[in-house]
């Protein structure tokens, strides 16, 4: 019977007895190691996820977990969780793995339709965003007025020229 | 309290927001007296790495007074100065007990590629960072170390990150005594691995970069030869002909998805975001090093692909090594190289910044103004 991923265990059977297969182990080199002094070798990533977890931190609100694993961790950061557009389309990115286009480009048009959402809810809350504070002007106006002129001059050309080519005279 | 307040790409703000609370009974709630602005919070702030909330507080090198702990924490106590780590760790993972701190299993539920990382989006884990006035530290028992009595708060701050990431890199490397060690990169981190390649025993080290104070800073600081890549011509073949032809021994990736110098990669990295960022320092580095030799990569760069020479990896039989720093594994020693003047870390830092002016300090540190090393923001309750 063909194997579904979505109904596999996180588990590796990878224990066993092998001398059967001829040579099994002969060339084992423990000094080949090029992770040293990075890690410290031990065999315990072969015991699987077996280790004694740490508490659970309470759930409290939606934590979206990697489909690479089969839960969430002991801890995690429970800032900003999901919400809005922008969230669906991050639920719908934590459908795919991690090595998948599918996980990574909907969560990069979710940051991108965060920003808006953002600029709405400053709204809603009073608050007209100085996006000109916020990006800094302040310290670009004291130590590199000549780069922020050329910004400046250059951002009014785009407009010009877009202006220009929108109320073009269209019998031309 | 004060925190810094994420708004869109190249837009950030000082906002109230409610103070942290314990939420894990290894919990602790740390009151920041430095925190600094890392290279790779740029990426953030440009708006590359994925799942980057708006709303988010960044901030992964910070270092502060501990404020309240949750029920059982027993190896630091209320009152103590700690340095933070970047990375956050269980200590009993497979991994953590490998002395991989920065690859723990048990503090990211969003992606298994990454460790728990504070205030660097949801990909490391959704954590609230330290570019605010109180943050909370996860598995206390385990990162946060007591910073020793009358070591300097700036040199502290620069062991949560720089000096570890810049130390790794050239321990990474393998160098042996007599070995040439090139550094793409002269930022922080790079001015460190620089720096750290002499403790290893190099024989020579060379840095490239493109800003003429910053190489300037690091040939007087490593005490090294230090390179303008705009000025050489090909950087890869400017290596060539100062290592008779071989390439150098080591090379290390300092810089990551932020990289100048190739119009292709920062096209299709940096402005199109069709790759995980510019990997120009990588490729050169690839290209640079002789068969057989070793890269060492430390840049950080996005979750996605990146157009890197692989088939001159195989053909050169180089090996890479690459890692988050592994933070708490290098602290002790790190610490007696800072009391014993063989580092002297706080050197890098050119901008003490306070936390209030959080939008002015990335733009002076994203575009290198006022010849910006290394910013730090200083809360209002550190400035009294």
């Amino acid at each position: 019977m063909e194997k579904k991923i979505e109904n596999m265990p996180f588990e590796n059977n990878r224990g066993g007895d092998h001398s059967h297969i001829k040579g099994w182990g002969i060339d084992a080199d423990p000094k080949n190691d090029p992770t040293y002094p990075m890690k410290q070798r031990n065999n315990d990533e072969h015991k699987g996820y077996t280790w004694e977890r740490p508490p659970l931190q309470p759930i409290t609100s939606e934590v979206l977990h990697s489909n690479e694993r089969p839960n969430v961790t002991a801890v995690f950061g429970g800032t900003v969780p999901p919400q809005g557009l922008s969230g669906q389309l991050r639920r719908y990115a934590f459908q795919y793995g991690e090595s998948s286009y599918g996980h990574w480009l909907p969560l990069l048009l979710a940051d991108r339709v965060n920003v808006v959402e953002g600029i709405i809810d400053d709204i809603k809350n009073g608050h007209f965003p100085n996006i000109f504070a916020e990006r800094g002007i302040k310290a670009e106006l004291k130590h590199n007025p000549m780069g922020l002129a050329k910004k400046v001059a250059i951002g009014a050309l785009v407009v010009t020229a877009l202006f220009a080519f929108l109320n073009r005279d269209k019998d031309d | 309290m004060l925190a810094m307040n994420y708004r869109g790409p190249q837009r950030v703000r000082i906002d109230h927001k409610p103070l942290p609370q314990i939420q894990h009974p290894e919990d602790a709630i740390v009151r920041v007296t430095r925190s600094c602005i890392c290279g790779s919070d740029l990426h953030l702030y440009n708006g590359n790495v994925p799942d980057t909330r708006v709303g988010e507080t960044f901030g992964h090198e910070f270092v502060g007074v501990v404020e309240e702990v949750g029920a059982d924490v027993h190896k630091i106590k209320v009152g103590d100065n700690v340095i933070v780590p970047f990375n956050i760790a269980c200590g009993r993972c497979a991994f953590c007990k490998q002395g991989l701190y920065g690859n723990c299993h048990e503090a990211n539920p969003q992606a298994t590629a990454a460790g728990g990382i504070f205030g660097y989006s949801h990909t490391t884990g959704g954590y609230a960072g330290g570019q605010a006035e109180y943050v909370r530290v996860p598995y206390a028992n385990v990162g946060p170390t007591v910073i020793p009595e009358g070591m300097d708060l700036d040199d502290a701050v620069m062991l949560t990150d720089v000096v570890p990431t810049g130390y790794q890199a050239a321990e990474m490397g393998g160098i042996q005594k007599g070995d040439t060690v090139v550094v793409f990169g002269a930022g922080p981190v790079g001015i460190m691995a620089a720096r750290c390649a002499w403790l290893f025993g190099a024989g020579r080290v060379i840095v490239f970069d493109k800003e003429e104070y910053r190489l300037e800073f690091v040939r007087n600081y490593a005490q090294c030869e230090a390179y303008n890549f705009m000025s050489v011509g090909d950087p890869v073949v400017f290596v060539k002909r100062t290592t008779d032809s071989l390439g150098a021994d080591v090379c290390i990736d300092a810089v990551g998805a932020e990289a100048a110098g190739s119009t292709m990669q920062t096209i299709t990295g940096r402005k199109l975001l069709l790759q995980a960022g510019s990997a120009t320092a990588l490729h050169w580095a690839i290209n640079s090093v002789k068969k057989g030799g070793i890269v060492s990569i430390v840049g950080v760069y996005g979750p996605t692909d990146n157009l890197v020479p692989i088939g001159n990896v195989v053909n050169k039989g180089i090996t890479i090594r690459a890692n988050q720093a592994s933070v708490k594994r290098l602290l002790p020693r790190l610490i007696e190289h800072v009391q014993n003047g063989i580092l002297d870390p706080k050197a890098l830092i050119t901008h003490r910044i306070p936390l209030e002016e959080v939008s002015d300090a990335y733009r002076i540190f994203a575009d290198k103004l006022d010849n910006c090393i290394k910013p730090v923001l200083i809360p209002p309750s550190a400035r009294m």
